[in-house]
């Protein structure tokens, strides 16, 4: 699947908007990103969020991805 | 186990009806305990030394004679603290704020600090700590401190987010961009186009209440904290990493909360009370004066922005840009980039690039402040929607609807929206009697819109049966604005019960697994969710008991209107059971009945409000009267109608504040000017009309409920639709936040010159 990157997070990837990676939920997702891309770890360990299909996700590893899902990388929000 | 979060439609009984508040009385009679209101038997006093050079290098702390003078028990300084982060550059960032680590980076920087057996004697011990410091350059001003001929705050700082990485140490420690499509493109297909810049100054959250806490550490590593917090899960794991200790030997209760607004999301003095406790193994009491809460405390950035936005002459906006930048402090934040995230979030753009810049500066480290950054990009952006609108000769309020985003729209930020309320409220404010007032004489009316993204997180929370019937409910996120009683009626709605049956606790950090922060609009949505499943639980366990008592298979009993009730012809002869009855009977039917769940609650579902005032500007004295203000917001299901109000017209009020008249005033020698509230002048009941409120409740689908966050996106939109009715009265486009008197008179004389 294609997944989509901005911000910080793109610069990690080399400066990719947009990276091919695999799995069937966000764990697998990341763990996939982050043996392409290793400097993605330390974004990760920051926290981030996985948008899928316009609902995002900060926590749930175990959330899975439909096949031709719209998958977007964004910072951990925080709020007041 | 996996629970079905999906919005169900259900029916409600509890849900949506003005209840009193369980906590109400306690609050107006002053038997509520706030962060200052907590004693122990030989407790101490802290005091923290500030230094009063916005950058400097401490040469040389001598606290020889502090620690002579009889009553103190304690002094530390920044040796006290050691480096126990791993290389964590963020606890660091931590650690280095709560206590000055060589240098001194802001006006109020924490350098020393005193445990005593009294007030008197800590102060005079503080005025006995002698530090020698040696002044460096400083600024203050966002814009400034981007020049090449700047003051670096820190030389390890490399600007993140851009390609090839620097070498070089800047004050911008992170650059941002979002966006997608051909901006170039569109601005060429544009009829018109609209290029401004903005400024905002550093407001405060202004909560009532100071940072207070009751610290209890001893030399086995063993501690209690009693602390105003918006986070004592968060606290305790913070502190805990920072002193080196075990997570589950320190126990953090959370007190009343006497504001919190996201500036009670971070350690500020809690790690220092702990660390004084600890040396002087005797109870630390620290509560902070008002002065050390502005000077030393976290407020907003401060901005400047700088937007384009390029449209059709039947109002179609073909391209957006905006860079954004923000200070963070003396220490790096995201501000900026969250600025860039929500700076076009209402809008369906086909071409849009926002780019952020977090600044460092010599002020204190900027914390949250209710939808954190959303503001000032929403200042800029609006009043240049209003002034592209103007331009084409289009209503404002129609030129938004045009270009609204919807359910599909790919959001400036990236993702792809869902079912979302920003259209709704902007149909709701065009046809709000509001609109239709009419406008006197220097009187001018303006209308915004604001988005907040919202979110769930970890959340734990425990449901227990009395053997009286009574419920108590524990839960993890700290009461901010009225959960308590939305929690209550939630878990009457799904018991079956009268809402006066349920008493809701703030569990401490000993009695729940972990629960996030209290902010992101994230306390009703997620343990709201967290009740309906720990009750739906305990509901499972009644059911079990029925079934027992009536010798029958658990599949024959259904839970309906608060009693189990027997199904089938067979049971005909079974009288339904209530809770009261199953709850008494518990102690030989297998003991306590109680319902647990741990979630994390995502899906939470973003936020858009739209607002309306209508002011009126003295020309003599610049000084503006908001006549008229209205709401308009998307709330998911209101669980309790009364809160979901408060909670917009408390975001409207700080707004208005914020809008008009607060701002961190710093002198030439980068001291704060005006750290207290005679001088940083928030609204009192006077300065503000009824802010009417109407609730549009589109439901989010990804909570059983429908739930959405409704805390923070109140206080997005006022900046700018003040900024369009001050700007529509005077005739002159009012630029810079806050508009106070002086600010208007100038820009009339601008204008006039």
């Amino acid at each position: 699947m294609e997944v989509q990157l901005s911000g910080i997070l793109s610069q990690a990837a080399g400066g990719a908007r947009c990276v091919a990676c695999t799995g069937a939920t966000i764990g697998e997702l990341l763990q996939s990103l982050v043996l392409q891309y290793p400097e993605m770890q330390m974004h990760l360990d920051d926290g981030i969020a996985v948008a899928v299909n316009g609902e995002i996700y900060r926590d749930r590893r175990d959330q899975p991805i439909p096949s031709n899902a719209d998958v977007f990388l964004l910072p951990r929000i925080q709020g007041g | 186990m996996p629970y079905e979060t999906d919005y169900t439609n259900q029916g409600f009984t509890k849900v949506g009806t003005r209840v009193n508040r369980p906590d109400g009385v306690d609050k107006v009679t002053g038997r509520a305990k706030y962060g200052a209101d907590a004693n122990a038997a030989g407790q101490l006093v802290g005091r923290v030394l500030r230094s009063p050079h916005a950058h400097a290098l401490i040469t040389k702390i001598d606290t020889s004679k502090a620690e002579k003078l009889p009553g103190v028990k304690a002094v530390l300084t920044g040796k006290d603290f050691p480096d126990l982060t791993g290389g964590n550059r963020g606890l660091m960032d931590i650690l280095e704020n709560c206590m000055a680590r060589g240098r001194a980076l802001y006006d109020g920087h924490a350098v020393a600090a005193v445990a005593a057996i009294d007030a008197d004697t800590a102060n005079k011990a503080l005025k006995l700590i002698k530090v020698t410091y040696k002044q460096l350059p400083h600024v203050t001003d966002v814009d400034e401190a981007i020049k090449p001929s700047a003051p670096i705050i820190h030389d390890w700082v490399r600007t993140a987010g851009v390609t090839p990485a620097p070498t070089t140490a800047s004050n911008v420690a992170q650059r941002s961009e979002f966006g997608h499509g051909d901006v170039d493109a569109g601005f060429a297909q544009a009829d018109v186009i609209i290029e401004k810049s903005f400024k905002t100054e550093q407001t405060h959250q202004g909560y009532i209440e100071p940072h207070a806490c009751l610290a209890t550490l001893g030399p086995d590593g063993s501690g209690e904290l009693w602390v105003t917090t918006q986070g004592h899960f968060t606290f305790r794991n913070v502190c805990a990493s920072l002193l080196g200790l075990e997570v589950a030997k320190l126990k953090v209760t959370s007190s009343e909360i006497g504001g919190g607004f996201g500036g009670k999301t971070h350690v500020w003095t809690e790690p220092v009370a702990l660390q004084l406790s600890r040396k002087a193994n005797r109870p630390v009491k620290l509560v902070m004066s008002r002065d050390e809460v502005f000077r030393a405390t976290g407020p907003t950035s401060s901005t400047s922005v700088d937007v384009k936005i390029g449209a059709k002459r039947n109002g179609k906006i073909t391209a957006a840009t905006a860079e954004l930048r923000y200070q963070s402090g003396a220490f790096p934040g995201m501000w900026a980039m969250f600025g860039a995230m929500t700076s076009f979030a209402c809008y369906d753009l086909k071409n849009v690039k926002s780019v952020g810049f977090d600044v460092l500066v010599n002020r204190p480290k900027v914390a949250a402040y209710r939808a954190p950054s959303a503001p000032m990009a929403a200042f800029a952006v609006e009043s240049v929607v209003d002034m592209l609108a103007a331009e084409i000769g289009m209503d404002a309020v129609d030129f938004r609807i045009k270009n609204a985003a919807k359910k599909g729209t790919k959001a400036s930020y990236g993702p792809v929206y869902g079912p979302i309320g920003i259209g709704p409220t902007l149909d709701a404010v065009k046809n709000h009697p509001h609109m239709k007032r009419k406008l006197g004489k220097n009187q001018g009316r303006g209308v915004a819109c604001g988005f907040w993204f919202n979110f769930g997180g970890q959340t734990c929370t425990d449901l227990n049966i009395g053997v009286d019937g009574s419920v108590n409910l524990t839960v993890g996120t700290v009461d901010v604005g009225g959960s308590r009683a939305s929690l209550a009626l939630i878990a009457a709605e799904e018991l079956g019960i009268d809402y006066e049956q349920v008493r809701v606790t703030i569990g401490d950090t000993n009695s729940l697994g972990h629960n996030d922060t209290t902010e992101g609009s994230r306390g009703t949505f997620s343990s709201g969710m967290a009740t309906i499943f720990a009750a739906r639980n305990a509901v499972e366990v009644l059911k079990q008991r029925a079934a027992a008592t009536w010798d029958i298979p658990v599949e024959q009993v259904v839970w309906e209107a608060g009693e189990a009730r027997a199904k089938g012809k067979q049971n005909n002869n079974l009288p339904p059971l209530s809770l009261k009855e199953i709850a008494a009977k518990s102690p030989r039917t297998g003991g306590p009945i109680a319902g647990h769940n741990e979630v994390v609650a995502d899906g939470a579902g973003v936020s858009f409000a739209s607002h309306m005032c209508d002011v009126e500007v003295d020309p003599e004295t610049g000084a503006t009267k908001i006549l008229r203000y209205t709401v308009v917001q998307d709330a998911g299901k209101a669980i309790h109608p009364d809160y979901v109000e408060g909670q917009f017209q408390g975001g409207a009020a700080q707004g208005i504040g914020w809008a008009l008249n607060e701002e961190y005033i710093y002198g030439d020698d980068g001291r704060l000017q005006n750290a207290g509230f005679l001088d940083y002048r928030i609204p009192v009941c006077s300065d503000l009309p009824f802010i009417d409120t109407q609730i549009l409740e589109i439901p989010n689908p990804n909570h059983p409920y429908g739930v959405r966050g409704v805390g923070e996106t109140s206080i997005v939109p006022p900046l700018a639709a003040i900024g369009n009715a001050v700007s529509n009265a005077v005739g002159v486009r009012m630029t810079h936040v806050p508009m106070s008197p002086p600010r208007i008179l100038e820009a009339i004389e601008d204008g006039q010159a």
